[in-house]
């Protein structure tokens, strides 16, 4: 198998195009490789490598972790019945069962003809339609024996090849140019988002202050005026105050019996 | 039993029009008027506004958009991360949104962009989802060609690009930590933390925001009617509607918007104009809550509201008590026939298959509980089997009670355990009867369960 084609290997540079870090490019990359080859092939992994900038086996590390990157050759068509509990529920293992006689494959092969492959996939969030099966991604259900039958013959015989594409060919809408906005132009705006909320919190937080102060005199000329007005009333009562101050024993006493009360309680 | 009649707010148009996903359709049916709204208010206005509204991430933690917002760390770079990575077994809100109304999804991310002030939002997509990838796509091209992406935004200042990213079938990836593993071209394992959340180190070490498509599809109309509309519906912390995903046993599987709290679990499975009942007239005998993670319910639990904290803080079914939880809202019946030791092992065989492999707990503790539930689903299991069962989802959730305490870095491991131990503390006399027994080979067509 081959490397990525000139005209595949531009879609790859324009994906990476995207991205602050080319890396994060490498799932999608994977998939234009596995849409030119309906799999990934070594050279074709490591030509993604050497586009992305990483060794080989790095790139064979993360798509082997991927279920939906095969690095063996499939079937034209990668049907996959989903068995997880929705579907279980309802028969999707009798349908599983029906499709392995029908193909006359085990899940997880493929057809002498390399048409089919059957696989059994986790819940493909079709559950509202159990037992459902995916062909190449594209969502088939409720089916019944009859149903995946049909499907299968309307594969074979090429009438749904506009809905269900070959294998490999996930995303037929292309993006439309790349990024629109420059990233100094983000970091501009953002400066300057930045300076009017810095302007807004300052402008708010001279009003606080200027609202405090303005308080906090209002309530000292107040406190002032009442100190003022008791001054002249109380000056006896200080008097006597000032002598309980000078009698520390007796508050000692009054301390340890309110230690006692707290104790008790 | 009558369901109060309340705004639709995310299936608005899927609900109305067959047309539903196209832009003519969008623009005539006031697309983009909570952008131009939002637009005209700063960006703390926004946050204020959502923050207001109280609307809870619907991916399945259910943490307050808002507040997830405003940790944000304040930096010159930021990221939006739209997590489409919809995997949750008998979950398919997503599913419906990026295919139905991709433009809503377009225009709520431009909205939670302007908010949180990111340079550039990524919309991650379960790769299977062909037709959900491609209607996306579209829907951004169009928000491009509409002015109401790229530069200056309809003459706003404000910029912005978003770029649709494809998966490849992995269900951790929907996991946030694991989505930008991903995002960042890696295989993808949950992160460690802390720090807990991206808001403060995501995408390649920048604050950046994940929240859940559905999430996004609640901003136009939050923003468009004001949070006190949305907070008007629903009670106590959970306020608007919300899509439940309801499968199996039912005479009618969709998804369905309802009022939070207004609704119940028997109004959603029984309501003529909701699930309908159990089909063929058959009793109920359990049904999962809130996706495969979350422990199951009985039908003593049909009355409990379909409240985030109603459902979490109920008296759920395994022992050390807590409840369960409204996860990722897909309710999936079983009816009295279900061969529920079945069930039980086939999410076992799922998180099998989908640990990532990191954490020691979860990848030997889920391929070992489904082996055990394999050979006591095929009639060869021994009564030891059931305390091997029990030990080994202790080792993984310690405890066995919900929440679950943690051994692993994400929710995976223990989640594993949640079916099986639901199955086992409320059916034991289906355990003990199937490794009791005599061995039989059950043969194919044997666990039939369709009607």
């Amino acid at each position: 198998m081959s490397r990525l084609a000139p005209e595949f290997e531009k879609r790859a540079t324009d994906l990476m195009a995207l991205y602050p870090q080319r890396r994060s490019a490498l799932l999608p990359l994977l998939h234009v490789l596995q849409e030119q080859d309906g799999h990934l092939s070594n050279d074709g992994m490591e030509h993604v490598a050497e586009l992305v900038g990483l060794m080989p086996a790095e790139v064979l590390s993360v798509a082997s972790f991927y279920d939906m990157f095969h690095t063996e050759p499939v079937g034209r068509y990668l049907i996959g019945i989903c068995t997880n509990i929705a579907c279980m529920l309802e028969g999707a293992e009798e349908l599983l069962h029906h499709a392995e006689q029908r193909l006359a494959v085990k899940h997880g092969a493929t057809t002498p003809d390399g048409l089919f492959t059957l696989e059994e996939v986790e819940c493909v969030a079709h559950c509202d339609k159990a037992p459902c099966a995916q062909v190449n991604y594209r969502y088939f259900g409720p089916l019944a024996e009859e149903s995946f039958d049909a499907l299968v013959d309307d594969l074979s015989a090429g009438r749904l090849k506009d809905e269900v594409p070959p294998h490999g060919t996930l995303i037929r809408v292309r993006r439309e140019g790349g990024l629109r906005v420059h990233p100094q132009r983000i970091i501009e705006e953002r400066a300057i988002v930045a300076g009017q909320i810095a302007d807004r919190a300052a402008g708010e937080a001279a009003a606080k202050k200027a609202l405090e102060e303005a308080d906090a005199k209002r309530k000292s000329d107040e406190e002032a005026a009442k100190a003022e007005a008791l001054g002249r009333a109380d000056e006896g009562q200080d008097a006597e105050s000032g002598a309980k101050a000078a009698t520390p024993a007796g508050s000692a006493d009054v301390e340890e019996k309110a230690g006692q009360k707290e104790k008790g309680s | 039993m009558a369901i109060a009649t309340v705004p639709r707010i995310v299936t608005s148009r899927i609900g109305s029009y067959d047309d539903s996903h196209t832009i003519d359709r969008f623009l005539a049916t006031g697309g983009y008027d909570g952008l131009r709204k939002a637009l005209t208010m700063t960006p703390e206005q926004v946050q204020g506004e959502v923050l207001k509204s109280n609307l809870l991430g619907r991916g399945g933690a259910g943490f307050e958009a808002g507040k997830k917002w405003s940790m944000m760390r304040k930096a010159p770079t930021r990221y939006l991360v739209i997590n489409g990575d919809e995997s949750e077994p008998a979950t398919f809100k997503d599913h419906m949104l990026v295919e139905g109304d991709p433009n809503q999804l377009v225009e709520g991310t431009i909205i939670s962009a302007y908010a949180v002030q990111a340079c550039q939002a990524f919309i991650y997509l379960r790769g299977e989802f062909a037709l959900g990838l491609e209607r996306v796509q579209q829907a951004v091209n169009d928000a491009y060609r509409n002015s109401a992406l790229g530069e200056d935004i309809f003459g706003s200042g404000f910029s912005l690009d978003i770029v649709v990213q494809p998966g490849a079938g992995a269900y951790i990836c929907g996991e946030e930590t694991a989505l930008l593993e991903s995002l960042e071209g890696r295989r993808g394992m949950p992160r460690i933390k802390p720090p807990y959340f991206p808001a403060a180190m995501g995408l390649y070490g920048e604050p950046t925001i994940v929240n859940n498509v559905e999430t996004m599809a609640n901003m136009p109309w939050i923003v468009s009617n004001g949070s006190a509309a949305f907070a008007a519906l629903g009670a106590g912390r959970s306020t608007g509607t919300r899509i439940f995903a309801l499968s199996g046993h039912v005479n009618r599987p969709a998804n369905y918007e309802v009022e939070m709290v207004k609704t119940t679990f028997r109004d959603l499975i029984y309501n003529e104009a909701l699930g309908g009942g159990v089909r063929g007239g058959k009793e109920l005998k359990c049904f999962v809550p809130g996706g495969a993670s979350a422990p199951w319910f009985g039908p003593q639990h049909l009355d409990l509201p379909l409240g985030q904290d109603e459902v979490g803080h109920s008296n759920g079914v395994l022992p050390g008590g807590g409840g369960s939880m409204l996860g990722s809202g897909s309710i999936v019946v079983m009816d009295e026939n279900t061969d529920v030791v079945r069930a039980a092992w086939r999410l076992a065989r799922f998180f099998a298959r989908e640990s990532c492999g990191k954490c020691t707990p979860c990848r030997e503790g889920t391929s070992w509980l489904d082996k055990v539930m394999k050979r006591i689903v095929d009639g060869h299991g021994s009564p030891g089997d059931l305390d091997l069962l029990r030990d080994v989802c202790d080792n993984i959730a310690p405890g066995l009670a919900f929440p679950y305490a943690m051994t692993t870095i994400c929710f995976l491991g223990p989640s594993a355990a949640m079916p099986i131990m639901s199955a086992l503390t409320m059916f034991p006399e289906e355990f003990e009867r199937r490794v009791g027994a005599a061995p039989l080979r059950a043969p194919v067509g044997a666990g039939r369960m369709a009607p």
